[in-house]
């Protein structure tokens, strides 16, 4: 537990050299030209990701996505640090807000508390959280309905399933997982109803992708065909362990389907990119308003990958069957649970039918 | 539960304790055993990565592993620094270079980490039978060689070691060179054999278990290498109790997670240390006159 401490500072002792030498906005930005911000003066964009750090192919590679594609758009400035431990985040946000960004993005639910702590103290810079909501004038929260995805991510797996059998790893035990793996169960059941979701595992981390590797082994030797995982970084574990014994897993958060071309079966995308990108086109055309944001499957938030590789496969019939359900969700007709207890009595009323 | 399982889980804890009895024995109480696992880990599964042999992963490792004991050894014994202070330091210096390494070869490019498999009969490994076959070997080592006289000697009472005609810090050394390579096999076999992954960190505290279970196990090659299998039954325990309902009741991952430190917390309050603790341990010896 010591050296978690240490590998705290010295992400912090990093923070700091980051943020050294902010500088550089108040002379003209070689990209100057490209700026067009109403102020007329070039946007400074913090970001802080979490744990799982950008190459982790799925939460904090989808917000970096976003960030970069502002950046082309509106040719703001960007200054971006990881975080190590969870000790890390109000350092680096507070760090973020003294350089003088304008907007400060915490990618991260884990970075809930920090943001409460550090928001307040500076109320001329506007702050957004991605997954957690943050209630204070001058944030953002970017909020998505991970359960409706992950319904879908569950239903196709029950249709495909040879085995009957599918798992899911999650990377913290926090209720945001928990509505992922709802959803899911709920999806899987809903398509296949003598389908069997094995015990959840948790790797309790988003970084660890032994621990997730060892955890889906686990389950496809336990007889699972399909692992959807919802760990960020430590999930590459998961795809890792399908590839090698010839299984699927389920990507997450960003298009995952490339990390290894035919062991993903398909990837519950969520848009964070789109959410960071208009939070931040907001700013610059002066239209930043504070509040939760919700993105969800009907504004195209959440949803499954194309599925590039894994099409022919799964065949026309399931993926026009995940075409019907998902019109069914859009329209309403389909509640999915996004807890446990709602998870219950969605179980019971599909019985029941 | 299947039984490959559970050995190939307390794999590593085995070769890092057996290479700690042989340092505790000598006297010297090696803290970076933690180091030098996580240095082999990351080596060990870099090098097998890069080459798709596995015993090169597993040459390296301990290679590694011996490479920081070199270190440790000039300090603790040449230097006669305190040892848990060296110990903490070789633990820092490995999560700093392992984790500057792993960034640099894997860091932002996000693609998948594997390994080459290492051949399996029954889930059985040839690197996991290296592990058993030196339960007996370390214990024959101790207990039945000159070396192991002298060893124990330098842990009882360093100064008659001294007049009898041997050089206890050379023994000493040797003994700490034997655990490092150990332990470096050890991170090496955690990285390939049981999670064919790396994490930063991903030792996560196993070398300072593999202390606990020395002190566990009194000392004594077999006991320790019971002990192991005790808490690798806890470690590879919590994966399948994972979500699975006890009497109804779903308990929490978080507490499933953190088994195997409450199994090795429980066992060292209940054991504690006592009178078969070698005497001169973790004291440095100085030449009188």
């Amino acid at each position: 537990m010591a050296l978690g401490s240490v590998i705290g500072c010295a992400g912090q002792n990093g923070s700091n050299s980051a943020i050294d030498n902010p500088a550089s906005r108040d002379f003209t930005s070689p990209r100057g030209n490209n700026v067009r911000s109403n102020s007329g003066k070039q946007l400074l964009v913090g970001v802080v990701y979490d744990s799982g750090g950008l190459g982790d192919k799925s939460f904090n590679d989808s917000a970096h996505a976003g960030i970069i594609r502002a950046k082309k758009d509106f040719g703001i400035e960007e200054k971006s640090i990881e975080s190590k431990s969870e000790k890390d985040f109000e350092g680096n946000l507070t760090g973020m807000a003294d350089a003088g960004c304008d907007l400060v993005v915490a990618v991260g639910i884990t970075q809930q508390k920090a943001l409460e702590a550090v928001a307040p103290k500076y109320p001329n810079v506007k702050f957004a959280i991605v997954d957690a909501p943050v209630s204070a004038p001058n944030v953002r929260s970017l909020l998505f309905t991970e359960h409706e995805g992950s319904f879908l991510a569950g239903y196709l797996a029950g249709l495909t399933t040879k085995t009957n059998k599918v798992g899911f790893v999650g990377g913290m035990e926090i209720p945001l997982i928990k509505k992922f793996q709802a959803g899911y169960e709920a999806g899987v059941k809903t398509a296949n109803p003598s389908a069997e979701v094995l015990p959840a595992k948790y790797t309790g981390n988003w970084d660890s992708q032994d621990k997730a590797k060892v955890a889906a082994n686990l389950l496809f030797t336990s007889g699972a065909d399909i692992v959807y995982h919802a760990a960020g970084r430590a999930g590459l574990g998961v795809i890792s362990a399908a590839k090698e014994q010839g299984k699927y897993a389920i990507g997450v958060d960003s298009d995952q389907d490339d990390v290894e071309k035919g062991s993903v079966l398909t990837s519950m995308i969520k848009r964070v990119d789109e959410a960071v990108y208009q939070t931040v086109k907001d700013l610059n055309e002066g239209k930043f308003t504070p509040g939760n944001k919700v993105y969800d499957l009907k504004a195209g938030g959440v949803g499954l990958s194309e599925m590039r590789f894994t099409k022919d496969k799964i065949g026309k019939e399931n993926l026009d069957k995940v075409k019907a359900i998902t019109a069914k969700i859009i329209k309403g007709d389909i509640k999915v649970p996004s807890n446990q207890e709602e998870l219950a009595k969605y179980e019971q009323k599909l019985t029941a039918k | 539960m299947d039984f490959a399982f559970l050995l190939v889980t307390a794999a590593p804890l085995i070769y890092a304790a057996l290479g700690e009895v042989i340092g505790q024995r000598s006297g010297v109480l090696n803290i970076g055993i933690e180091g030098m696992m996580l240095v082999g880990a990351f080596f060990g599964f870099l090098v097998a990565g890069k080459t798709g042999s596995w015993p090169l992963g597993f040459g390296i490792g301990a290679a590694c592993g011996l490479l920081l004991a070199i270190i440790s050894s000039v300090f603790t014994v040449k230097l006669a620094a305190d040892q848990v202070v060296v110990g903490t330091a070789i633990n820092f210096l490995a999560l700093g270079v392992t984790g500057l390494g792993f960034r640099r070869a894997y860091g932002q490019s996000g693609q998948l980490l594997t390994s080459p498999e290492l051949p399996r009969i029954w889930g059985i490994d040839p690197m996991l039978v290296v592990a058993f076959l030196l339960i007996p070997l370390v214990w024959w080592l101790i207990q039945r060689t000159k070396w192991g006289l002298a060893l124990r000697g330098c842990g009882e009472y360093p100064a008659a070691v001294e007049t009898s005609g041997f050089s206890v810090n050379r023994i000493r050394i040797q003994a700490l060179l034997f655990g490092g390579m150990l332990a470096g096999l050890g991170g090496a076999y955690l990285s390939l054999a049981v999670a064919g992954s790396f994490a930063e960190g991903m030792t996560a505290g196993r070398g300072f278990l593999a202390i606990a279970l020395v002190t566990f196990g009194r000392w004594r090659p077999i006991w320790v290498a019971l002990a192991a299998l005790a808490l690798g039954y806890a470690q590879s325990l919590q994966y399948s109790l994972q979500g699975r309902p006890i009497f109804g009741v779903v308990i929490p991952a978080q507490i499933w997670l953190g088994l195997p430190y409450v199994v090795s917390l429980l066992v060292l309050i209940f054991v504690g240390s006592g009178t078969v603790t070698p005497q001169a341990l973790g004291k440095p010896y100085r030449k009188e006159g």
